[in-house]
């Protein structure tokens, strides 16, 4: 029983030794890189590479593209959420497969099917052309790229909660006299606002670092549409790599402080429920 | 205001940007200042340097002569997804690329004028390169000339040319140079360039990215580089670290240039496009190039280069290949020689 | 409500049909049961889910078919092509596979012990979600290239991990493991231990227990979580390009071999990998939701 007990020890502690081990060298190291790499100069070079009017419009349209597209994947997955969970209709279930359904599409294919729409020799291009629209190569292919990569978030947060609360407290509410607005905003919300926060922040952390569907869309017009990380992969190319990485670990900053305010509210999301 | 005069009111000059940091800047043409007009150059990935500095010498030149701005925005990128986004639509008023022939699969679709390449003067192509070797210090694995890529052990570093323009010239400059040995011929051509990319073990999308992995992650013994490249290698990673090596045959590379008719009638910018490009043939212009390791065409500019690029045999790709939609179709569309020669090492 | 905050990326398996009576109406009538705003959500839903997903995907459905039937399976019988896509699935299936232990451990070793720095490893759990896929790739191009922290030891014993199919693997692993971790987590959690101590208690060893009555449990989760894991792995572009090589027939992804046949303004062949690429892991999911609902 003894020994029993000294190797449970042994075999847990190796265990945390090992995620200790794991975490470090396969999550915090890369993580570490950038920071390394993007200070290796000293701190003035990175700064400087921030400031400039190219990356400062980076960053500009960076938070502009994630301003759209997140408020956009918000109402629309709040909606969806609703719908999918206090009624019942056929197709239900096929609707939260379409809803899912960005999440196992390559990047590269979510810009191409911009492409193939807006593209000059797309569905659309010519309509467009014709009135003098341009919507890839600009603000809006970018928008809707982004769009289509972090479409399932809010969703896919909210539709297990709101499924596991079940719908007697809104029923309630409706019977009572409530109108949809008041049940949404003063019995559902309530319940779900720490859940839609953090699908929020997080289609906001994946929103500012996508890459592969802006890089179809983007056009590459320096200070103009290139998003941060196509920044990144311009100064990289341009042998800048202190710039490059600077560029980087300021992206990086910006999604972990987003995920640090997720963690925060998973953390006291409870207390702080509990007082409201 | 239509969708584009939104996102270009979001571009910022220096000068607009100290001004208006702290608020979402929409700020709007007025910030540029009355009778600026602007242009968008879509490039390819090594001429960043050169257009920078070619830009703001022509602004100059511009302010002088027509009392008017300009300014000029650039993207960069592989030569082939360049293109691919002026046909896609991307409101480019001078394309100047790697290679004739994506400007003319941008022409097959009607927006430059079929003609185009006779419009300038030498082909259309104001500056031209060639295909160098770059090894490291002291050329350890000895390497002088084609042959030597593939012997065993020697890595070769290349991008791919059905992505990068740069790597079609350094396909198409491996075969001319192994048909003219004896006894060669097509299929001894091909035999041997499917001996040299076994020697090849990254093969990136673009010539930077092959130049990052041959000289930042210490990749292979040799890279094909464009000339400039090659140099620019030299400034930006040690002098001390690489020497370049002129084999005895290469390809002249003719980066051509075009001013894209449809985008220009509409926006009304053609006499600054226009403009834009002959000046690429001034001596200042030449001269610019030169300094940026483009082998310029103007005389005076090659001799006061002095010994800054030896000579050597270069082939043509209309005399070698006949022309650029040939070539393409023999060695780099789906099945031609690049797809049947890579077998890649195992 | 930690339980379920912590829900919120990774949701378990969810039971897609639970009819309460109450709500039931009939479907063409107009009354869905006493709640109000069905039109509203239901519109709402349809025009995102329409405008966003549905017509891009139909465009790209439609647009391979322009080379005829005949041309479409030409262009993906390729031999470049089928070797594209295997490396791609069986990768991302790998990757996923290989995920799974490492997010076990991750994820047991986050709920049920306590020690110095479990705030700073369940943070990083998260990091590969945080990290835009290009800083990624070019972060882990210069760890592992053979003059990199770890390449260089890894070289020194004779593995050369970036510029190889293994590059590909590591940065697949990279995107995929929070999924299982964060998928496994409130599972185990709520997971009681009296079982396992009745286990021990009637004689059976620790593996024993871990066997048969811990994994068993979380065997739904774990699914899930390989499922996110595999999706997100496979059609990975941003920080594979930098680490992989590229090498046609050996380290070249599908996702890189739709951006070239685009690049060579070859649209329908782009799309038609597009397209296969789309079919092959919808099918891969569906299989996957199937053996979820068996095991659930």
């Amino acid at each position: 029983m003894n020994t029993d007990r000294r190797e449970n020890l042994l075999a847990r502690r190796s265990a945390i030794l090992a995620a200790i081990l794991v975490g470090v060298l396969f999550l915090l190291l890369p993580l570490l890189a950038v920071f390394v790499e993007a200070l290796r100069r000293g701190l003035p070079p990175a700064l400087e590479a921030i400031a400039d009017p190219d990356a400062i419009a980076s960053i500009r349209l960076t938070l502009l593209v994630a301003a759209i597209a997140v408020p956009v994947n918000t109402i629309g997955g709040v909606a969806a959420a609703w719908c999918i969970t206090k009624f019942d209709f056929p197709g239900r279930g096929a609707m939260l497969a379409f809803i899912e359904l960005p999440f196992s599409v390559s990047p590269v294919i979510s810009g191409l099917v911009w492409v193939l729409l807006f593209g000059a020799q797309g569905w659309f291009g010519p309509w467009l052309q014709e009135r003098d629209i341009q919507i890839i190569f600009a603000l809006p292919g970018l928008v809707l790229a982004t769009v289509f990569v972090t479409f399932p978030f809010v969703a896919r947060t909210l539709v297990p909660l709101m499924q596991e609360q079940g719908r007697s407290a809104e029923e309630a509410a409706a019977t009572l006299g409530a109108s949809g607005w008041q049940t949404f905003l003063r019995v559902t919300l309530p319940d779900i606002r720490w859940a839609l926060l953090s699908g929020v922040l997080l289609c906001n952390a994946r929103a500012m670092g996508e890459f592969g569907a802006v890089s179809v869309v983007s056009g590459h017009i320096r200070g103009e549409t290139n998003t941060m990380p196509l920044h990144v992969e311009i100064l990289y190319n341009e042998y800048q790599f202190v710039g490059a990485f600077a560029v980087a670990a300021l992206l990086a900053l910006l999604a972990l402080v987003t995920l640090g305010a997720k963690a925060v509210l998973e953390r006291y999301s409870g207390m702080l429920g509990a007082m409201l | 205001m239509h969708i584009t005069g939104v996102l270009s009111s979001l571009q910022i000059t220096r000068r607009a940007l100290t001004a208006s940091l702290p608020g979402i800047a929409l700020a709007g043409r007025a910030a540029l200042g009355q009778g600026t007009s602007q242009l968008l150059n879509v490039s390819y990935d090594p001429t960043r340097e050169f257009y920078r500095a070619y830009n703001a010498e022509f602004a100059r030149q511009w302010r002088t002569r027509t009392n008017q701005n300009v300014q000029i925005r650039t993207s960069h990128g592989g030569s082939g997804r360049q293109a691919r986004s002026v046909i896609d639509g991307l409101q480019a008023d001078v394309v100047t690329l790697a290679l004739a022939y994506d400007i003319d699969a941008i022409a097959e679709r009607g927006l430059i004028a079929p003609d185009w390449q006779k419009r300038l003067p030498d082909n259309s192509a104001p500056y031209t390169s060639t295909i160098v070797f770059l090894v490291r210090k002291g050329n350890p694995k000895a390497i002088r000339d084609w042959g030597d890529l593939i012997r065993d052990g020697v890595g070769v570093i290349t991008p791919n040319p059905k992505t990068s323009g740069g790597a079609r010239w350094n396909h198409l400059a491996a075969w001319a140079w192994a048909r003219r040995q004896p006894g060669g011929d097509d299929a001894s051509a091909e035999a041997f360039l499917s001996r040299l990319y076994r020697n090849v073990p990254v093969l990136d999308t673009g010539a930077r990215g092959s130049t990052t992995t041959f000289a930042q992650r210490e990749q292979g013994d040799v890279l094909l580089a464009w000339e400039n490249e090659a140099h620019l290698a030299f400034e930006e990673f040690g002098r001390d670290k690489f020497e370049i090596i002129y084999p005895s045959i290469s390809v002249l590379a003719e980066p051509s240039v075009a001013v894209v008719d449809r985008i220009v009638d509409r926006r009304g910018t053609r006499a600054l496009a226009e403009a834009y490009l002959q000046g690429l043939y001034t001596p200042e212009a030449q001269a610019l190039a030169a300094k940026h390791f483009y082998r310029p065409r103007d005389a005076q500019a090659r001799a006061s280069a002095g010994d800054r690029f030896p000579t050597l045999e270069l082939v043509t790709v209309d005399a070698e290949f006949g022309g650029w939609g040939e070539a393409q179709r023999r060695h780099f569309d789906d099945g031609g020689s690049f797809d049947r020669v890579y077998r890649p090492a195992r | 409500m930690m339980a379920a905050a912590s829900t919120v990326f990774i949701a378990p398996p969810v039971e897609r049909e639970k009819p309460t009576g109450a709500a039931r109406g009939r479907w063409f009538g107009l009354r869905r049961g006493p709640l109000p705003g069905f039109g509203l959500t239901f519109g709402l839903t349809l025009l995102w889910l329409g405008l966003i997903v549905l017509l891009p995907l139909a465009a790209l459905a439609l647009r391979p078919w322009t080379l005829g039937i005949e041309g479409v399976f030409r262009s993906l019988s390729e031999p470049r092509v089928l070797a594209a896509l295997r490396l791609s699935f069986v990768s991302a299936l790998l990757a996923a596979a290989l995920n799974v232990p490492l997010g076990l451990l991750l994820a047991w070793v986050l709920v049920r012990e306590r020690f110095p720095g479990r705030r700073l490893l369940d943070a990083a759990v998260d990091l590969p979600f945080a990290l835009p896929t290009a800083v990624a790739g070019l972060a882990l191009t210069a760890l592992y290239a053979p003059n990199g922290w770890l390449g260089a030891p890894l070289a020194a014993l004779g593995w050369q991990v970036a510029y190889t199919p293994w590059g590909i693997g590591i940065a697949m692993m990279f995107v995929g493991l929070p999924f299982i971790v964060r998928s496994v987590e409130p599972v185990l959690r709520d997971f009681p231990r009296d079982a396992e101590e009745v286990a021990a208690t009637l004689g059976a060893t620790a593996a024993q227990t871990m066997w048969r009555v811990v994994l068993p449990a979380l065997r739904p989760a774990l699914l899930a979580g390989f499922t996110m894991a595999f999706a997100r792995a496979v059609g990975e572009y941003g920080s594979i390009i930098f680490i992989a090589g590229n090498r046609p027939m050996v380290s070249e992804i599908a996702p890189l071999l739709i951006v070239i046949r685009l690049e060579q303004f070859d649209y329908a062949g782009a799309s038609a990998v597009g397209l296969a690429m789309l079919v092959l892991a919808f099918a891969i999911l569906l299989a996957l939701n199937l053996l979820q609902r068996r095991a659930g």
